[in-house]
């Protein structure tokens, strides 16, 4: 394989993250944050709880997107997130999970 | 007298009215430029509002204007009827705001001058602004039961539905009525405040009579013609649980009361009560009639979902129980404070020239306690709809709980910790 196919290879797979990407997080780079922020309600500004309900600031993003993919599809049994997480997209999901990975 | 804003900090930390603690941010107002946006309300939208804006646009000066000294949840205020919370445990003070530097002051919004851009403070002059934000709840609509339209006879017969001295009053009066008696709870037609509200309510105040005063009964008087939320939740604690003690009448529109014999007129028969509670019709707060925001019904005010911008007025926006809602979007605490995130995230972007985010997401939650312990929920998520230009729930995402539980009562109890803290901590 010579160098330039390599490279149009390596274009084409880039293209194709990128295309995983939904449109409105390419045009709007707080669109994490703004999704992130709606749940703040119950688990604390940034993620930060200082009730019962469990934080979700720091922790591993692709623990928080296993888990919002089982409450998703009722693996996991919950009062409120097996409703809650049908209402966002896989692409939200792992844009909220990066989000709250990163807050310390 | 108008008043730039470093001649108003000047003034303002002059003045009894305002609390040292409230002006550690003070040096933010030497920068000169920066943008200023003023927020009408210090509420589950106002104060999310106020935050949010200074935690997202740090560069932006914020004045919260609110004429309470401290922040009482509506929201579990009814579990103060029912007498397991005291009105303490609901209270938040607005301290919190002042570290993220958004200035507070304790003061009533008189009216706005859209043209040059100005709020008329009750007792301090007129504070410019680039945008304002007005977040006013609900005014209640005493002109339409003539017997309740004077100071007197509303210190009789209460409303409750602004947490405070109200709800404390109402709690006194259910502890002198004698055992035997009738409460009386009168729901106005919807669109109102916290639409499962009236029915925990009656729960609340059941569980009450149940504990203390087994012989008393509960009659909620519904102007609609069903419970408007939550149906099968409470009618079936009403059956199983209150039985005996709850009585619901739908399509009980109160005309007028008779406040000296504690009488609920309704088009069809006089109800006397021994504790009358009439919750009156609502619509957005004053300070929006004044400002010319109403524009359906003569009640409710449109905005553009993508910014919460006024429909009428440019640079105001509104927030809260004060809106023409979106379908299925209910007027909630928990509503208010996501309304106020995705307007706050707009705000700064239009004062940072930055791109908004056209697909804004929200969601609700609303606990319903149906004894001093066990809660049931109510959620559902919406997104942006760019054709309809509105909020819509998107399909599978809204639900409800199975029954109560105590569990769901800790997680209610959660979510008061944390929507309280995400406003004002």
């Amino acid at each position: 394989m010579n160098s330039n196919l390599l490279r149009r290879a390596a274009t084409v797979m880039f293209a194709a993250i990128c295309a995983t990407r939904p449109a409105v997080a390419a045009a709007d780079s707080n669109y994490p944050r703004d999704l992130a922020s709606g749940c703040a309600n119950c688990h604390g500004t940034n993620g930060k709880s200082v009730g019962i309900v469990p934080p979700l600031a720091g922790l591993d993003r692709d623990y928080i997107v296993l888990q919002m993919q089982d409450f998703k599809r009722g693996r996991r049994p919950s009062t409120v997130m097996h409703q809650i997480a049908k209402g966002y997209s896989d692409e939200q999901i792992e844009l909220m999970a990066e989000y709250f990975a990163a807050q310390k | 007298m108008t008043l730039s804003r470093r001649q108003f900090i000047k003034w303002a930390s002059a003045s009894a009215a305002f609390s040292a603690a409230t002006f550690p941010g003070l040096v933010s107002f030497g920068k000169g430029a920066s943008p200023h946006v003023v927020v009408i309300g210090g509420g589950y939208a106002g104060a999310t509002a106020a935050k949010y804006i200074k935690l997202w646009g740090s560069h932006i000066d914020v004045t919260l204007v609110e004429s309470d000294p401290e922040f009482i949840s509506c929201p579990l205020s009814n579990l103060v009827l029912g007498g397991s919370k005291s009105i303490r445990e609901l209270t938040v003070g607005y301290e919190g705001l002042a570290r993220h530097q958004a200035q507070v002051v304790h003061d009533e919004a008189r009216s706005i001058d859209v043209r040059k851009r100005t709020v008329q403070l009750a007792h301090g002059g007129n504070l410019s602004y680039d945008r304002v934000i007005v977040a006013p709840g609900v005014h209640f609509m005493y002109e339409r039961i003539p017997g309740l339209n004077s100071p007197d006879a509303q210190k009789r017969v209460l409303h409750a539905w602004n947490a405070g001295a109200q709800t404390v009053a109402l709690r006194k009066q259910l502890e002198a009525m004698p055992d035997g008696g009738v409460y009386a709870l009168c729901i106005p037609e919807s669109p109102y405040r916290c639409p499962p509200g009236p029915y925990e309510r009656a729960c609340q105040v059941a569980y009450y009579f149940k504990t203390h005063k087994p012989r008393s009964k509960v009659l909620v008087l519904d102007a609609n013609e069903d419970v408007q939320s939550e149906k099968e939740l409470f009618t079936a604690a009403w059956a199983e649980r209150y039985s005996g003690i709850v009585e619901y009448r739908p399509n009980s529109v109160l005309v007028d009361v008779d406040v000296g014999t504690l009488t609920a007129k309704l088009e069809f028969e006089n109800v006397k009560a021994a504790v009358l509670n009439v919750v009156p019709p609502q619509r957005a707060g004053i300070i929006a009639q004044s400002a010319g925001l109403i524009t359906t019904n003569n009640r409710w005010c449109d905005v553009d979902f993508l910014t919460y911008e006024s429909t009428v007025h440019k640079n105001i926006h509104v927030l809260g129980d004060a809106i023409l809602a979106a379908p299925a979007m209910p007027k909630s605490g928990h509503m208010a404070n996501q309304q106020a995130k995705v307007c706050a995230a707009a705000v700064v972007a239009l004062l940072s020239d930055q791109p908004i985010n056209e697909r804004p997401m929200m969601n609700n939650a609303c606990y319903s306690f149906i004894s001093d312990r066990e809660a049931a929920h109510l959620v559902s998520v919406h997104e942006y709809d760019p054709k309809k230009k509105t909020m819509l729930v998107v399909a599978g995402s809204s639900g409800r709980s199975a029954a109560a539980s105590v569990l769901e009562g800790n997680y209610g109890w959660g979510w008061a910790q944390n929507i309280w803290a995400d406003m004002l901590a």
